[in-house]
């Protein structure tokens, strides 16, 4: 950790960027801050809190934005204070949690992966959950607790089995992207098999559950997300600061310290962890964990993955996109993954095309 | 174009000497024979194996003169429309998984795999989610529509740049375009719930259930694609040497990329819309002619052109044994198959170095 300390050597031609140094108490620990990342994390951290107002306010029953804060802080008006507690609140925290949750997940895994379309959904793991829960719902026939359980143990086991296939003396980026397309799509097959099979009313169940979703979260689900997510996210931005030397590559990694294969492990068990954490609120919702970390990572011109700032863009994509999902074909509710999969689909031909015309 | 250089360096066919090129076309000819007489018999299997098992010996006398028995309406009226749809069916993603291989440089190049059934798949949803159109006649263009647009995306990802696209990229690439694809169709059918009961049959990618109308209404469209994929394998050996010795050896690289993703466009939209998305097809069978064969196109076109329809008809009576009496879809099944040789291909050490 304390190579992070050596200065990193300047270009000859550039200077530092501005920045602070901070230097943490006691431990003889400092590090250094971008100016720039700094304010991109204010100016985020803003979007978000105003998104928040906005989303509590919006809906069949909006609620103006002072009236919203009001009932937030507990003293505006008893219709008001229901819509917010009851209905509203969960499901904006939710989104809020579920998308901070995803950012980081992809961040951590693109980087490990060296890769900006490397992200949890697209090695497996969102397939495998899916394939869990179809189990669940459709075979089983259990209820929202015992789906939730199919979908963490199917997307834990999937990912285990894509880390082991791939292994071969340590695991590569693109060997684990490569056998975890491999086995998302056997896993695919299952899933579209499980639901052609079931009864018409399971398959609905299961198609919207598919789909990603935030209707009808209650304070249950901020809960969970809540006692686990205080405890994954601090650990993950710890441990993800070396995500910056092991981008180096693994002999300079090495090094310079870091123990890269069982750091990429650790940190792998986080990105998965955090995943399920948040497919088991919301179901898979595709593509924020995708484009988080790469939009946060050009906002803040940062060569090196920039984890806070990914956590913060996922929210706001998802809670952008449940209001949007909710908002577009009213009163029809879309699943908020139709939506985010579908901007996801023209981000993708935007990075595309900017890598294209880069070269 | 540094993706050429990676990959085995194709000998071009006059490098050979001429003894060596006889004996070699002697025995390509001899495989290609035994693909055939693989086919004869994977028709002849598919005909007479599935729920209701007829006896070989019955089979040719039904089919040649139907009486009104039972086991004549099933061969007549379930067998024969499944198996041509198998053949065709299995034809079309085989060429278009050789002819994507042989254009994007790519081994890992599919058509489920990069994107291009999805393409379909979605336009297919939008033609009858949003106009109502419910007779293939009508939605086959939509599906041209999509398969083409998503083969035009992946080809300028597969050319793009001077470092290319490596197989990860376009792999990847391929995922997520079909990722994307996936939940736009999502929204279509959720909205719609007697679409949605359709399509979630539709898209397992099963030969059953159609009858002969579906075949003669996507034969035309497969014809023409599978006559300009099987003509394109002199062009495409010229460019497997690079851009500039092709056009020395006389061939317009541009037009043969245009004609490769019209065939492709044909080939995959044809199928697609005759029986739903079907992965690993072209990825298996075009695999498996380059590894017989060589990397002169002209035989791995025409090898992929007979194997792949063994491979779907085999998938497909899999498929009504393994849970006899019941079936299990061609497309899950091939998706099965097709899994493990995906792995194994990309363990290997050179395809994983490309």
């Amino acid at each position: 950790m304390n190579a992070l300390n050596t200065t990193r050597r300047p270009g000859p031609e550039k200077s530092v960027r501005p920045g602070f140094t901070v230097t943490l108490p006691g431990r003889g620990v400092s590090f250094r801050v971008s100016l720039r990342v700094v304010l991109t994390g204010t100016v985020l951290a803003v979007a978000v809190a105003a998104l928040t107002v906005l989303a509590i306010g919006t809906g069949q029953y909006p609620i103006a934005p002072a009236d919203v804060l009001r009932a937030l802080a507990g003293n505006g008006q008893r219709a008001h204070m229901f819509v917010v507690e009851t209905l509203r609140l969960p499901r904006v925290l939710t989104g809020l949690l579920v998308g901070a949750a995803l950012g980081l997940a992809g961040a951590v895994f693109q980087s490990l992966t060296r890769n900006p379309l490397g992200s949890p959904d697209i090695i497996g793991f969102t397939t495998g959950a899916a394939t869990g829960a179809l189990i669940q719902i459709i075979v089983l026939g259990g209820g929202m607790a015992a789906v939730a359980g199919g979908a963490l143990t199917g997307g834990l086991v999937t990912s285990l089995v894509v880390y082991l296939l791939a292994f071969r003396d340590g695991v590569q980026g693109y060997r684990l992207i490569l056998v975890g397309i491999a086995i998302n799509g056997g896993l695919v097959a299952t899933n579209i098999y499980l639901i052609a099979r079931a009864e018409f009313a399971d398959a609905h169940v299961a198609a919207t559950w598919m789909t990603g979703n935030l209707n009808g979260r209650g304070w249950g689900h901020v809960n969970l997300l809540v006692s686990t997510l205080v405890i994954l996210i601090p650990v993950t931005l710890a441990l993800g600061r070396r995500l910056k030397l092991m981008e180096l590559g693994d002999e300079l990694a090495t090094a310079l310290g870091v123990r890269v294969e069982s750091s990429r492990l650790w940190l792998m068990l986080l990105g998965v962890a955090l995943t399920a954490v948040a497919t088991v609120a919301s179901g898979p919702i595709p593509f924020v964990a995708l484009a988080a970390p790469q939009l946060a990572r050009r906002l803040a011109r940062s060569a090196a993955p920039v984890l806070v700032l990914s956590c913060l863009m996922g929210a706001l994509l998802l809670v952008a996109g449940d209001m949007a999902a909710q908002r577009l074909m009213a009163p029809t509710q879309l699943p908020v993954g139709v939506m985010t999969g579908s901007l996801g689909g023209v981000y993708l031909v935007w990075v595309l095309v900017s890598g294209w015309r880069k070269r | 174009m540094t993706v050429g250089q990676d990959l085995k360096a194709p000998l071009p066919p006059t490098a050979v000497s001429r003894a060596g090129r006889m004996r070699g076309t002697a025995l390509r000819s001899a495989g290609a024979l035994l693909a055939v007489l693989l086919l004869v018999l994977a028709v002849f299997a598919s005909l007479a194996i599935g729920s209701k098992a007829i006896p070989p010996g019955d089979v040719l006398r039904l089919l040649l003169h139907p009486d009104n028995s039972d086991a004549a309406h099933v061969i007549h009226d379930l067998r024969v429309p499944r198996t041509l749809l198998g053949i065709g069916v299995g034809a079309c993603l085989a060429l278009a998984g050789a002819l994507m291989q042989a254009l994007t440089r790519n081994p890992l190049a599919d058509p489920g795999i990069l994107g291009v059934e999805a393409g379909a798949v979605v336009a297919i949803a939008v033609a009858i989610g949003l106009f109502g159109l419910h007779d293939l006649r009508d939605f086959v263009w939509f599906s041209f529509a999509g398969s083409a647009a998503a083969a035009v995306v992946v080809y300028l990802i597969g050319s793009s740049g001077r470092s290319g696209a490596t197989p990860v990229r376009l792999a990847l690439a391929g995922t997520a375009v079909s990722a994307a694809l996936a939940s736009a169709t999502q929204a279509f059918a959720l909205t719609d719930p007697e679409a949605f009961n359709q399509y979630r049959y539709w898209g397992t990618g099963a030969l059953s259930g159609h009858d002969l109308s579906v075949v003669i209404r996507v034969a035309p469209f497969m014809a023409i694609g599978l006559v300009i994929a099987m003509s394109l394998g002199n062009s495409l050996n010229a460019l497997a040497l690079g851009d500039d010795a092709g056009r020395a050896l006389g061939v317009r690289p541009g037009r043969t990329r245009v004609l490769g993703v019209i065939a492709v466009t044909l080939l995959c939209g044809a199928a697609t819309a005759a029986v739903g998305p079907i992965g690993f097809i072209g990825l298996i069978v075009a695999q498996a002619a380059r590894l017989a064969v060589g990397q002169d196109n002209r035989w791995v076109l025409l090898y992929s052109a007979l194997l792949g329809p063994v491979l779907l008809l085999v998938s497909d009576i899999v498929g009504r044994l393994v849970l006899w009496p019941a079936e299990l879809e061609a497309g899950v099944v091939t998706a099965f198959i097709g899994m493990p040789v995906f792995l194994a291909l990309v363990r290997r050490r050179r395809i994983a170095q490309l």
